[in-house]
């Protein structure tokens, strides 16, 4: 293999919540399914439109790449409870699942670990977070049989104590967002290590109990997102007041061969490619072009772990605060900025001890349940942060309003509560 | 710009939106230096108070000439008020003012003011003539008849709003009449657009959409006495006519007593539904919960969108909808149908359709038990009813008069 003077990281955000059906005060009590999601925006529907339009043709796409050139390298995370739509779905699911197994069966694509439940469970419950990873890592294992090594956090979020408790879990590396305010003069196209911090012996005891491999690597690495290079494709690629547009790419390739440092490291929603850019936007032929481009440019690409082991971290990130890769802020605002959202996830964390406490009468499905309504997706539908000028939040959501999705999420909590108090009730009974 | 225009009621003699949105333009051209004739009915003295400056107010009675007046056969009919409620505000003003011109019958009183009012064109300056509604169309195009300018007609609301599916005739004429006489119209929403559109024939490129503003809010009423601290009130407050669906209001407050028990449901407003929904509320065993208050006058309004823990406005047809801008800026989160202009406007509210009334219901009851929905929405619809301001709706309003002069 060549020596390339600097290589890219792909990685790619793949998932699919589970959207709560409508429940309104009365339905309270009687639902029957939280998870098919609003009449106009069925689960299954929007999985079979977005399949559609953007897995099929980009996993196909991805594959004759990985073929026609053998030193493509790409890496995903798959949320768990986007593999579980893929199991649910039937045809339309198969086929996805299928397109990704062909994917990784090349060798040259890497699957990460998160959370199965794409939950913000590190917020409230460091032993939850641990479990939800195992969940996750055991359903990648079962269906693509691959261990991860690197983890990424739901939307990348990130701090040095979550750093840490994932290495001490046994892992290689994790996923950061490039942010400016933690990196100061530094550039973001270096490997590095996290600032490293104490945790609480009490979680330092969850992540050893909860360890992923017996022995620890020797090292802990940290890959920060290029956010400028990664944005003028996930975000700016079809933006017509964009000075850049169109973006074509010969002139991408120069900017990436512009830039200094030793790994570019782009992450995205895997989305971009044919959901968010159209495909009339041409981003399927930028796609199609761009590794000849780059490997022509002396470009190369790795895998998260190919970067690990081809680097020499050339510093640490201190970072105290928690950081994610959402909206102009970069930080938890998007799901735990107003009073509605800080309610609901309160109150869904709330169950989780009588839940583990009770767990021979409750149900693996209830368990099931209640972590699917951890997705940090619904509260994000409750963001009202720029509500009034009607943006992204407003774009992404199948609610008519924050105001809408709160009350779909506690009314459906309720009911839930419900289930829980029946079956202790029930436990009570039996011991009369 | 100089700008003839016809009114036909101003605070403080107005019984609906008519007269608020007339002040809030007013005031609001004249912020963006231009200078209104107002031609009212009448002009009482409390109003020049308000007129200064670049506004003046001219009194139809005062324009000087003798006119016949055209007789209309009876048939006598408001938007704003039914018979009833007319003859009592006439007998009212008839007190202070024997020479009042608002006549006996609507119609006569409409042409009357039209031949009077219309009379200003000759002698004050103004580069357009804008009309409010049917009320003071004819007002208009007979202006254009003396003046040749540009006559704008800005609809703040139609017969179908007010009447359904059985329009009263003779005022959908004289809509009619006005929106193809004028040069352009103005609609006060999208949603009043398409009616333009649909009943009337008006061609998409004549009309403007300038939704309503509300202007800042300065009463210092606070809720300080509640009805009882405990029980939760929801407040219905508009005329209690069928556009206003008191009727699904009720149905709606059964549906949550049922469910949630002690709630009082205020219902502030008069109208020819009055009795029925009186008599409604007692066949669904819900009177002891649901309070009469009659109709509300100035401070009364504040309090009662103060005391309220949530305002519903039910309506099935509602070209704007001012009065939950009012409930928002008195602290009151706001529930309101999507069949209204305002929901075009407004995103920190509850939405619903106004015949499923158990979403309606079950919205009550969620912002009843979640007091972090209760204040997300009032504070967040605080800071976006803030930014709203007559002075910027005007400049929209000042694009369309250009629209017309060129």
């Amino acid at each position: 293999m060549k020596n390339h003077n600097k290589t890219i990281c792909f990685y790619f955000e793949v998932h699919q919540p589970y959207r709560l059906s409508k429940c309104n005060v009365f339905e309270v009590g009687q639902k029957q399914d939280y998870f098919e999601g609003p009449t106009d925006y069925q689960n299954k529907k929007v999985f079979e439109k977005v399949a559609n339009k953007s897995y099929l043709s980009t996993n196909k796409l991805m594959l004759e790449l990985l073929n026609k050139h053998p030193e493509f390298r790409v890496s995903y995370s798959l949320s768990g409870v986007f593999m579980e739509q893929c199991l649910e779905y039937g045809e339309i699911g198969k086929q996805v699942l299928d397109s990704f197994k062909a994917i990784f069966k090349t060798g040259q694509a890497e699957v990460l670990s998160e959370t199965y439940y794409h939950s913000l469970a590190w917020l409230f419950s460091k032993d939850e977070f641990a479990q939800q990873i195992h969940k996750h890592s055991q359903l990648v294992h079962k269906l693509f049989h691959k261990k991860p090594t690197i983890f990424r956090n739901t939307e990348l979020i990130y701090n040095n104590e979550i750093a840490e408790f994932i290495r001490e879990m046994g892992y290689k590396g994790i996923l950061a967002e490039g942010w400016d305010y933690y990196l100061d003069w530094r550039s973001p196209n270096f490997l590095y290590q996290p600032h490293k911090v104490d945790l609480h012996p009490e979680d330092r005891k969850i992540a050893r109990k909860n360890r992923m491999r017996k022995t620890l690597p020797k090292d802990f690495k940290l890959l920060l997102k290029n956010y400028k290079l990664s944005d003028d494709i996930a975000f700016r690629f079809s933006n017509r007041g964009w000075s850049e547009w169109p973006l074509n790419v010969d002139k991408y390739v120069s900017w990436l061969r512009a830039t200094d440092g030793e790994t570019i490291n782009l992450f995205m929603d895997y989305e971009t490619f044919g959901e968010h850019q159209w495909e009339d936007t041409g981003i399927f032929e930028f796609l199609r072009h761009l590794p000849a481009e780059c490997l022509k440019q002396n470009i190369g690409f790795k895998t998260p772990s190919e970067t690990i082991k081809a680097y020499k971290p050339v510093g640490a990130v201190d970072v105290p605060h928690l950081m994610s890769w959402a909206d102009m802020e970069r930080d938890l605002s998007a799901w735990c900025s107003n009073q509605l959202q800080e309610s609901a996830l309160k109150r869904i964390f709330d169950i989780e001890h009588e839940l583990k406490a009770n767990k021979d009468v409750i149900r693996e499905d209830l368990l099931h349940d209640w972590r699917k309504l951890q997705t940090s997706d619904h509260f994000y539908y409750m963001c009202t942060k720029y509500w009034n000028d009607g943006d992204v939040h407003a774009y992404f959501s199948p609610y008519e309003s924050p105001y809408d999705a709160f009350i779909t999420y506690m009314n459906t909590l309720t009911d839930f509560e419900q289930r829980i108090a029946d079956s202790l009730t029930l436990k009570a009974r039996s011991f009369d | 710009m100089e700008i003839l225009m016809f009114g036909w009621e101003f605070p403080p003699m107005n019984s609906g939106g008519l007269g608020v949105a007339c002040h809030g333009i007013v005031e609001g051209l004249i912020g963006n230096g231009q200078r209104v004739f107002l031609v009212l009915p009448k002009v009482t003295d409390e109003m020049q108070g308000l007129g200064a400056g670049a506004l003046q107010l001219l009194d139809a009675n005062d324009s000087d000439v003798s006119i016949e007046t055209i007789k209309i056969p009876s048939g006598l009919y408001s938007p704003y008020l039914n018979q009833q409620n007319y003859s009592d505000f006439l007998k009212k003003l008839k007190n202070k003012d024997a020479k009042a011109l608002y006549g006996e019958s609507l119609f006569e009183e409409v042409y009357r003011y039209a031949a009077q009012a219309s009379q200003y064109a000759k002698s004050v300056p103004h580069d357009v003539i804008h009309t409010h509604d049917w009320l003071t169309a004819e007002a208009g195009i007979q202006a254009k008849a003396h003046s040749d300018k540009p006559h704008v007609m800005h609809v703040h609301a139609t017969e179908f709003d007010r009447s359904g599916e059985n329009p009263n005739q003779q005022v959908y004429d004289m809509e009619r009449r006005g929106m193809e006489h004028a040069d352009r119209v103005i609609a006060v929403s999208e949603r009043t657009k398409q009616m333009i559109m649909k009943h009337y024939g008006v061609p998409e490129f004549k009309i403007d959409v300038v939704h309503n503003a509300v202007k800042p809010n300065f009463s210092t009423y606070h809720k300080s006495h509640h009805l009882n601290p405990t029980d939760k009130v929801v407040l219905f407050l508009g005329r209690m006519t069928m556009q206003k669906g008191p009727d699904y209001f009720l149905q709606m407050a059964k549906k949550v007593i049922d469910k949630r028990g002690k709630v009082k449901f205020v219902m502030a407003g008069d109208g020819d539904m009055m009795q029925q929904v009186i008599h409604m509320a007692v066949d669904l065993g819900i009177e002891r919960n649901v309070l009469f208050s009659g109709f509300l006058k100035g401070d009364e309004v504040a309090r009662a969108y103060s005391s309220a823990d949530l305002y519903v406005m039910p309506s099935v047809s509602e070209p704007f909808g001012i009065a939950p801008l009012e409930a928002i800026q008195h602290g009151a989160p706001v529930l309101i149908s999507k069949q209204s202009g305002i929901s075009e406007v407004i995103k920190n509210a509850l939405r619903v359709d106004f015949w499923d009334v158990d979403e309606m219901a079950s919205k009550v009851i969620a912002v009843l038990d979640y007091p972090e929905l209760h204040s997300t929405l009032r504070e967040r619809g605080e800071e976006e009813v803030k930014r709203m301001s007559w002075h910027d709706q005007a400049k929209h309003i000042i694009t369309s008069y250009k629209k017309a002069t060129t």
